[in-house]
């Protein structure tokens, strides 16, 4: 990082449950591999963080068929959490990535809450700065997204995760829910340093020259700007009623975007899609951000979480 | 793991924008960053700014010229993406992230181009890296489709045609063909870009013959980058590899049984 970039980013110095972020924009997983694919555009030590892709306690094949699709101002992906396994994880790629300098938060994902614990305990280790647990995989038949709707069954999970591991557990709640406020009520009560929101809404296509859908999986996952609004909504809410913090995420493209989740009530956010579009984003984001906070002569980027002006 | 290698994004200026055939384009851009690395059979990422296209449209790259710092590109219209870098005019700008992926062999002494419909475009970058060393084998629907052919005049040897209606060269598919090219010829190489279909058989036929065969592959893509797994295939060997990344060029054995 050059010298006038430390300055700048000094403003945005952030610690979230003990993790020491140089700045609170992070990347979302699954959209941001891990971080090695990013380091032509990226400097990854200057990210808050790499929510690295779902790994499982086993390696999985994702899903056949179309993967992704372009939706109005969005995407649906149903990739179907295709990773390698926590142990080739653990033995090739951490090992490798541990050059960038750059906290690695390791997204997981258990088909039951025993396999949680396993993934937990497995992965405290050096290098891993904290266990994401991912319970609102829309796209995956197993677990997933049952342990993401269920508020009894996600604090089931938390705890397990906690008894496991010294890192920083993060809770990552699902849109697909009535109420998001209980799910994350229940998840902090239970446990979770931090809560991480939103991940994808569930989506479909149809084609209408097949008549069939899409998506190979039928379903997918939405993200992108066109659920900004609502992930946004979301964390305003959830940050109303809870006191541990919040990494905001839900269709960030540019640091607006982000000062919006900041003024919500997000101590940190996360960026997903937009990295496919520009692969720099989030280094605009950062940039971005420290001059906002330079122009209202704010000395840090904490001082307008949860700062929006109601009534 | 082997990473991709050196890639940039860049604003490129539009130099020409031309239609060669019925909704076929040629997009020149002046991209020096992306032309000075590029490699016969790699792909860019095109975005299209100030547009309701959300992700980048992942395209071949047909010609690399390091001197003039120019990259160009052939295309059909075939949905929103493609439709809106049709309506870009020269002095526009587009960004491409490239060079992506990795490319042909291009030490073969004597290569069989094989190309189908557009995938002929990113095999006339393999036809000029070659330096007139390679013969090409093109087919397509009616002779029409098949303007092809001046654009290889010069860059390869022979140029072999086939038409699904016999206006053009023999009459049938690329697979009609090679058979018969590769028992009178001494290629060491087959390079297949097009439908799937085709490029199966022609790999089916190049084994038969004892010939080296590498075939390009398209998927849908999020990144190009190997990160979002959309462009996942499945390989011989059971192992998942992602077209983006490890691709799209591959050993015909590799992905095809």
């Amino acid at each position: 990082m050059s010298q006038v970039t430390q300055e700048k980013d000094a403003k945005l110095h952030t610690d979230l449950a003990g993790i020491a972020m140089n700045t609170p924009v992070l990347t979302a997983s699954g959209t941001f591999g891990f971080g090695e694919e990013f380091a032509d555009f990226v400097d990854l030590a200057r990210l808050g963080g790499v929510m690295v892709k779902g790994t499982t306690l086993r390696p999985r094949r994702g899903n056949d068929g179309v993967r992704i699709t372009e939706s109005p101002m969005g995407m649906m992906n149903c990739i179907g959490l295709e990773n390698p396994g926590v142990e080739v994880f653990l033995k090739d790629t951490l090992p490798r990535i541990g050059q960038y300098g750059m906290n690695v938060i390791v997204n997981i994902s258990g088909s039951t809450v025993e396999e949680y614990g396993v993934l937990a305990e497995m992965l405290d280790v050096e290098g891993v700065a904290a266990i994401e647990l991912n319970v609102s995989c829309p796209n995956v038949k197993e677990g997933g997204i049952v342990f993401g709707t269920d508020p009894k069954a996600a604090a089931t999970v938390v705890r397990e995760a906690k008894k496991h591991t010294k890192k920083p557990v993060i809770l990552k709640l699902s849109p697909n829910v009535t109420d998001i406020v209980t799910m994350a009520k229940a998840c902090e009560d239970a446990g979770a340093d931090i809560l991480s929101l939103i991940n994808t809404l569930m989506g479909m296509e149809i084609d209408i020259h097949t008549q069939r859908p899409t998506l190979g999986n039928i379903t997918g996952g939405l993200s992108g700007p066109c659920i900004k609004p609502v992930a946004l909504r979301m964390v305003w809410q959830v940050a109303q009623a809870v006191k541990v913090p919040i990494i905001g995420m839900g269709g960030i493209s540019c640091w607006e975007d982000a000062v919006e989740f900041f003024l919500a009530g997000a101590s940190a956010v996360a960026v997903g899609t937009a990295n496919f579009a520009d692969p720099a984003v989030t280094m605009k984001i950062c940039d971005g951000l420290s001059d906002y906070l330079a122009d209202r002569g704010l000395e840090n980027i904490q001082d307008i979480v949860g700062k929006v002006q109601i009534g | 793991m082997v990473l991709p290698k050196e890639k940039v994004t860049v604003d490129a200026v539009i130099v020409s924008q031309q239609e060669l055939y019925d909704q076929v384009f040629q997009l020149v851009v002046k991209a020096p960053e992306v032309a000075k690395l590029a490699e016969a059979g790699q792909f860019v990422q095109l975005r299209i700014l100030n547009s309701s296209c959300l992700l980048r449209r992942p395209v071949g790259i047909a010609a690399a010229d390091k001197e003039k710092g120019t990259v160009a590109f052939i295309y059909r219209v075939v949905g929103k993406g493609t439709k809106a870098i049709s309506e870009l005019e020269a002095g526009d700008t587009i960004n491409v992230l490239g060079p992506l992926g990795h490319g042909f062999d291009t030490t073969a002494e004597k290569p069989l181009i094989v190309g189908g419909g557009m995938g002929l475009s990113p095999v006339l970058f393999y036809a000029a890296a070659t330096q007139g060393k390679a013969d090409v084998l093109m087919g397509g629907k009616t002779c029409g489709e098949l303007f092809w052919q001046d654009l290889f005049a010069g860059k390869v040897q022979d140029i072999f045609c086939t038409t699904d209606d016999g206006s053009l060269g023999t009459k049938g598919f690329t697979t009609t063909l090679l058979p018969e090219l590769l028992q009178k010829k001494d290629y060491d190489l087959v390079v297949a870009c097009g439908p799937e279909i085709m490029m199966k058989g022609i790999a089916k036929i190049a084994k038969e013959h004892g010939v080296r065969c590498q075939v390009s592959l398209e998927k849908r893509m999020g990144c190009g980058l190997g990160a979002c797994l959309s462009c996942s295939i499945d390989t011989v060997g059971g192992e998942r590899k992602k077209v983006c990344k490890d691709g799209p060029v591959f050993a015909a054995e590799e992905v095809f049984v």
